[in-house]
């Protein structure tokens, strides 16, 4: 049994023993897992793929004169300003004004509140366009002016939900080629996308929040980041496999950093054709290893960890419940599974290669003595599921 | 025999010259276009595998270049940026000849062997990070 405050020291002093959620399956095989638990300190986990519930606040500070902008536009992406005079919330969705959006299908959706997320992360020029009705404490009712990150007061990303435990794997089942926020699916299921880092995905190596609370330290694309609250749509009570992982969507995490200390690589913004826009994000989540059984789930492998495989030109659309089978991610890999007697294609919208890459940065990072752990305020609930919205005829 | 890929661009006053047909005629190469296209400017381009001996091939890509016609040896049509590329793999089930594909699939890096690259534009489309682009 280790505690946090030990691990802190050992990674203080630099000699934490830290390995990635890849290395440990062989390490825990080759020395065992009671040795492995009193040597291992830390196991990293990552992701990167696209996370639509993601977004910023940025702070502008006050113009002369002063004004209590009501409307806004960054790069012609309308941001929330329905909070104070010079705050904005810019949403990795938004679509930039005049996008002529589905009209002419697919549409491209090249540019959006995830590209100027993107933009201001890699240090570019943004433009501001503000509009307001003007006030005696703010009489100013219009701006034009151009920024950098390095000009807000603050720019804050605040994820409602991000890392999606587990998710689906999507199929087309229909005559017509179909577009999607997982991409473009093929008809009568020529091809299959899913969507995890599998063995490397932070809430796949500790399934039922032993570690990972609200508080929890993260490396949100290179800046140390938070869990704020339980993601969005986090629904535990699930369906599970005899080792507690998940065999579908599940947990979610909410998380917040400084963009201002985000590296571009893992910022990126995402255009789905015919879909609409997304922000792809790197994040890695240290598991602290306290105990022997949180060691063992952090060596969960490819070929333990299943998925739903869903239609996703009628059952998912129509909500019908159908799931046509379960695939594993060592299956997925391969880049081709066998269903029905076909042969399906199978690629993916997360990138492994770089989850892969961003669980080796935060092992050195902890390594280096750059990166402590933090113990969470509250565990994540354990017990919940997820409410549909029921379409009522008259008010309660 | 061996096959080159090549990419033509032709300037405004040469794209209606039936080059191809000498290429074949006069230099006994076998022509395979895969992508060819005049612009609204009235300049070419076209991207075609070349079969045949060397030296024809080399003495056909000489009577191409007297008619003004630019030859990239380098640049083609479809294009893979790979600081762009997420290595999300997306595109792989989408690339009907493996031209964009996965070497490792420990790693699951991406990579892009662009002779076998047929110019069918899928990964245009279908790259959520625009990865892809094309000369024309």
């Amino acid at each position: 049994m280790k505690t946090y405050e030990e691990i802190n020291r050992k990674i203080e002093t630099g000699k934490a023993v830290v390995l990635t959620a890849e290395e440990i399956i062989d390490y825990v095989d080759r020395k065992g897992l009671d040795a492995a638990a009193k040597e291992v300190d830390v196991v990293t986990t990552a992701t990167f793929g696209p996370m639509c519930s993601s977004g910023c606040f940025l702070n502008f500070g006050h113009s002369k004169p002063k004004m209590r902008i009501s409307e806004a536009w960054l790069d012609d992406v309308p941001a929330y300003s329905g909070i104070a005079a010079v705050d904005v919330f810019l949403g990795a969705t938004q679509l930039r004004y005049n996008d002529p959006a589905n009209m002419n299908y697919p549409g491209r959706f090249e540019f959006g509140g995830a590209h100027v997320i993107e933009k201001l992360v890699a240090g570019e020029t943004v433009q501001l366009f503000g509009l307001s009705y003007g006030t005696d404490d703010y009489p100013r009712r219009e701006i034009r002016t151009w920024f950098t990150i390095d000009d807000l007061n603050q720019a804050i990303m605040v994820n409602p939900r991000n890392c999606y435990q587990n998710y689906n794997v999507a199929v087309n089942c229909s005559s017509r080629r179909i577009h999607t926020y997982l991409g473009i699916l093929e008809p009568y299921m020529r091809n299959a996308t899913y969507c995890s880092a599998g063995q490397l995905s932070p809430l796949l190596n500790d399934p039922l929040y032993e570690t990972v609370g609200v508080g929890t330290a993260v490396w949100l694309a290179g800046a140390r980041g938070h869990v704020y609250a339980e993601g969005t749509q986090h629904a535990p009570t699930c369906d599970r496999s005899p080792n507690g992982v998940p065999r579908e969507g599940a947990g979610t995490l909410a998380l917040t950093g400084d963009m201002k200390q985000m590296d571009p690589e893992f910022v990126r913004g995402v255009s789905l054709p015919g879909y609409g826009v997304s922000l792809s994000l790197g994040v890695g989540v240290p598991i602290p290893i306290l105990n022997e059984q949180i060691l063992k789930r952090t060596t969960v492998r490819d070929k333990d960890i299943v998925a739903p495989l869903i239609d996703y030109s009628h059952d998912y659309p129509e909500k019908t419940g159908r799931v046509l089978g379960q695939v594993s991610y060592a299956a997925l890999k391969t880049g081709e599974i066998t269903f029905d007697g076909r042969t399906v294609r199978v690629s993916a919208m997360s990138s492994y290669g770089k989850a892969l890459a961003i669980a080796e940065r935060l092992k050195d990072e902890i390594r280096r003595g750059d990166f402590l752990l933090a113990q969470p305020l509250a565990p994540l609930p354990r017990q919940q599921s997820m409410k549909g919205l029921k379409i009522t005829e008259e008010p309660k | 025999m061996i096959t080159r890929k090549l990419f033509f661009r032709f300037p405004k006053s040469e794209i209606e010259k039936p080059i191809v047909y000498h290429l074949v005629k006069d230099y006994d190469l076998i022509i395979n276009i895969f992508r060819a296209r005049v612009t609204d400017n009235k300049e070419g381009y076209m991207v075609l595998d070349v079969t045949g001996e060397e030296e024809s091939i080399e003495r056909g890509v000489e009577f191409v270049r007297a008619f003004g016609v630019a030859i990239d040896p380098i640049n083609k049509g479809v294009r893979w940026i790979e600081d762009r590329c997420t290595h999300c793999t997306n595109c792989i089930a989408h690339c009907p000849t493996n031209a964009l594909h996965i070497d490792d699939r420990k790693t699951m890096r991406v990579t892009f062997t662009e002779e076998l690259c047929v110019e069918c534009l899928n990964c245009l489309s279908n790259c959520p990070y625009g990865a892809c682009t094309s000369a024309f």
